[in-house]
């Protein structure tokens, strides 16, 4: 007994320490972090199109974290006023930070890119509208339906060149690729006094 | 099982190591004979899932160079096929497989017939119904989009329970063990087994959000790698290496320090995912801090692994066990201290966001821990089943492909995610220019993938026919070609003092 339980005790005290310092700890004091200004609860809608979000694993090619300048370009390239901070996360219960950028970061897309048009033709092809992107199409998210039949409450999405939809026919967004665009909007950061 | 190894010598392995060689066979025969349904389906199970993870895995690295390929639902949308593939080889191959390496060293070390065995078993069916379910459950659009633990709920209601009713059998079966010394193998292996579990529930307590999550996340993943992955791939190299070699290992001092430090620095280093993001300065710090000193443990490691194989170098163009499991050893070497150094910040703001981090990963999980499990299953294999590989010819094979393919693999996203790394660094550089630039590498990474991948079916197929004991009986071990007299000790007479009995364990 004794000697192994010390060993298996030891270890298991090791990993206990750091879970309460990194984990436990701050998750709760998680209430004292206060919403950076412009950061809200999410609508009905967003949440669905973060769920869409999720769903699609966006986050294995696309960050939402703004590096403050200093530590990268990522103002430079216009990816946002200032660093992330923890304010612009509190209505997000699963977290979408990412670590990869094979695309560029979302987190103030909405400042970058409000076209609904663009966001839309992007999403069924975004080579449509970036040439030489590697960022999947998701035409699933759309319906390709004769003009006739497209209702005055759709939304239909311009599309034009090589992957026009054919003669006759237009692309129509679903519910889903409108709330994914509602979510997308929801990332949007503005400047804070003390940052 | 009335059985040799109730016999009194067992429990004073000094004794028993030259005395009585056929005694000492016995009881060796028995203690392997005992973990044969577990291990087998463990590692079964695990090469299975690792087929499944090669197949997404392959699916997900052409979609790089072919984006507008399988897109038209949303199963195989690349989104949701990494995470897949991410999921099966971690909790199915690796966990799996290591599951199965770990059970038959547990028992062998510890001198015991394995106990539990019904647990062990039952554990493996839950297990595989999880990985369905999570599997599956990703593909069609039910991930939970955290990243390492993408799986459904659902899933982990199977797999938490698997993973306990392990730590069960291992419990069990260590109260019954037969040595005095525990050899730094079962510290390591025994300790996996009460972080793993430990971790998986942790994560999955519904008391995160928001940035916090974030450092939860990483604190988890980073973890499942070095306090569950690790210790196992460890335990068998620190198992097989002297074994095979047949000289202990070097120094039983440096493998308690190399324990104890990889014990307490590793599980604080996971938060160096997160430098220059929106979490608490104090909290990255820490993990570069701690990251820095992992190279203790590393470094202790290397060196006393190295000491151990000085000098038996070539014996590595013989026996496949001992190929494998050195190149994962010095893989081990090579991506920890590799580790340590990118969590600087002057390292990370370079390359954090690149695909400079998968040729990390990779390095990680496939050039240290799949390559040991490997080596490992070619150890095990033939002493449970009692039948040897049918054909070193597609062992090397196997051997080749996979080794090629991971070095191919990692360089070219090295190289590759470098140029990336300072290109998002020079805002006058477009970001469609980065992807573009990307492209070439993207390619030679699916070529790379696509030889591990055929690696895989090669030790796939090999797996099958020993269970099935099927290929003409051989006399000796497998060696990739016929090892000079007195090189290793086969493994009938596996009698001389060998490691696991060397007196002052
Ligand atoms: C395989 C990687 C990949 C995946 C997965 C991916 N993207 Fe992209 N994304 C890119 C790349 C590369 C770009 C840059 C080129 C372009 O504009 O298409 C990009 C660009 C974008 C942009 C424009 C950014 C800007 O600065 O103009 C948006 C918005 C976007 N992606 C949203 C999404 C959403 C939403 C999802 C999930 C449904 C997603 N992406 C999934 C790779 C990806
Ligand atoms: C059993 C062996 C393997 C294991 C354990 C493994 C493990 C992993 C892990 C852990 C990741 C996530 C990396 C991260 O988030 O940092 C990953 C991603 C990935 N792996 Fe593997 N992998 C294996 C084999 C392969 C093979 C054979 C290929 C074939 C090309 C491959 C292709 C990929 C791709 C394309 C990604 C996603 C990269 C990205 O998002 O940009 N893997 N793998």
């Amino acid at each position: 007994m004794t000697r192994a339980f010390l060993i298996f005790m030891g270890a298991f005290a090791a990993i206990l320490m750091s879970f309460t310092a990194l984990a436990l700890v701050p998750s709760l004091q998680l209430a004292a972090i206060e919403p950076t200004p412009g950061t809200t609860n999410y609508t009905f809608e967003e949440r669905l199109g973060k769920q869409v979000y999720m769903r699609e694993g966006c986050i294995y090619c696309h960050t939402q974290q703004v590096r403050p300048n200093g530590f990268g370009s990522d103002m430079d390239r216009g990816w946002g006023p200032r660093g992330s901070l923890p304010g612009d996360y509190v209505y997000d219960d699963t977290h979408q930070l990412g670590t990869m950028r094979t695309g560029p970061d979302l987190h103030d897309i909405a400042s970058r890119q409000p076209s609904r048009d663009w966001q839309l033709a992007h999403l069924y092809q975004p080579r449509s509208v970036s040439p030489g992107s590697v960022m999947p199409a998701y035409p699933y998210l759309f319906e390709v339906k004769n003009e006739a039949e497209v209702r005055a409450s759709e939304v239909t999405v311009p599309i034009s060149g090589d992957y026009a939809p054919p003669e006759g026919q237009v692309v129509v967004a679903t519910d889903e690729a409108l709330a994914l665009y509602e979510y997308l909007m929801t990332l949007e950061m503005q400047e804070v006094d003390d940052s | 099982m009335a059985d040799s190894s109730s016999s009194g010598t067992v429990s004073m392995p000094e004794s028993s190591a030259s005395s009585d060689g056929t005694l000492e066979a016995n009881w060796r025969r028995t203690v392997d004979r005992s973990t044969k349904w577990p291990v087998i389906a463990f590692i079964a199970s695990g090469t299975f899932w690792l087929l499944v993870g090669s197949v997404l895995a392959i699916i997900a690295s052409l979609k790089f160079n072919m984006p507008d390929w399988l897109v038209q639902q949303g199963w195989l949308t690349f989104g949701r096929v990494r995470p897949a593939h991410l999921n099966t080889v971690i909790y199915g191959w690796i966990s799996m497989t290591g599951v199965g390496v770990a059970t038959w060293l547990w028992a062998r070390l510890l001198k015991t017939r394995l106990r539990g065995q019904g647990l062990l078993l039952t554990s493996v069916g839950l297990w595989n119904v999880g990985m369905v379910i999570g599997t599956i459950g990703i593909l069609a659009g039910y991930s939970r989009a955290i990243e390492w633990v993408e799986m459904p709920l659902l899933a982990f209601a199977f797999i938490v329970p698997a993973m306990a009713m392990v730590t069960a059998a291992f419990l069990l079966t260590l109260r019954e063990r037969r040595v005095h010394h525990l050899f730094i193998s079962v510290w390591y292996t025994g300790a996996a087994m009460l972080w793993g579990p430990f971790l998986v529930i942790a994560i999955l307590l519904p008391i995160y959000s928001g940035v916090p999550e974030s450092t939860a996340n990483w604190w988890y993943a980073h973890n499942i790698l070095g306090l569950w992955i690790t210790p196992i791939a460890l335990a068998a190299a620190y198992y097989l290496i002297p074994k095979v070699i047949g000289r202990p290992v070097y120094s039983y001092h440096l493998s308690y320090l190399g324990f104890w430090t990889l014990a307490l620095f590793y599980n604080w280093a996971g938060a160096h995912h997160l430098v220059g993001g929106p979490v608490p300065q104090w909290t990255t710090t820490v993990s570069i801090v701690f990251s820095m000193m992992m190279i203790i443990p590393v470094v202790v490691v290397a060196v006393n692994h190295h000491l151990t194989v000085v000098g038996h170098f070539k014996k590595v163009i013989y026996s496949p066990t001992l190929r494998f499991v050195v190149f994962g050893a010095m893989s081990y070497t090579a991506v920890s201290l590799q580790g340590s150094f990118q969590s600087l910040r002057a390292w990370q703001e370079i390359t954090h966001f690149t695909q400079y981090t998968i040729a990390h990963s990779h390095l990680g999980v496939y050039a240290f821990a799949t390559m040991i499990l490997f080596g490992a299953t070619y150890y095990i294999m033939p002493r449970v089943m009692e039948w040897e590989w049918e054909s070193p010819r597609l062992v090397s094979i196997h051997f080749w492909t996979t080794g090629l393919g991971i070095g191919i693999y990692i360089t070219a996203l090295f190289i590759g995610g470098v140029i990336q790394g300072l290109q998002l660094l020079d805002p006058d550089v477009a970001f469609l220019q980065i992807v573009e630039d990307l492209k070439p590498w993207f390619w030679v990474r699916s070529v790379g993938g696509t030889l591990m991948t055929i690696g895989h079916f090669v030790f796939a197929y090999l797996l099958y026919r020993i269970i099935m004991r099927q290929g003409a009986p051989q006399t000796g071990p497998t060696y990739f070609r016929p090892a000079p007299e007195d090189m290793f000790r086969s493994r009938n007479t596996e009698s001389a003092p060998a490691l696991d009995e060397q007196p002052g364990l």
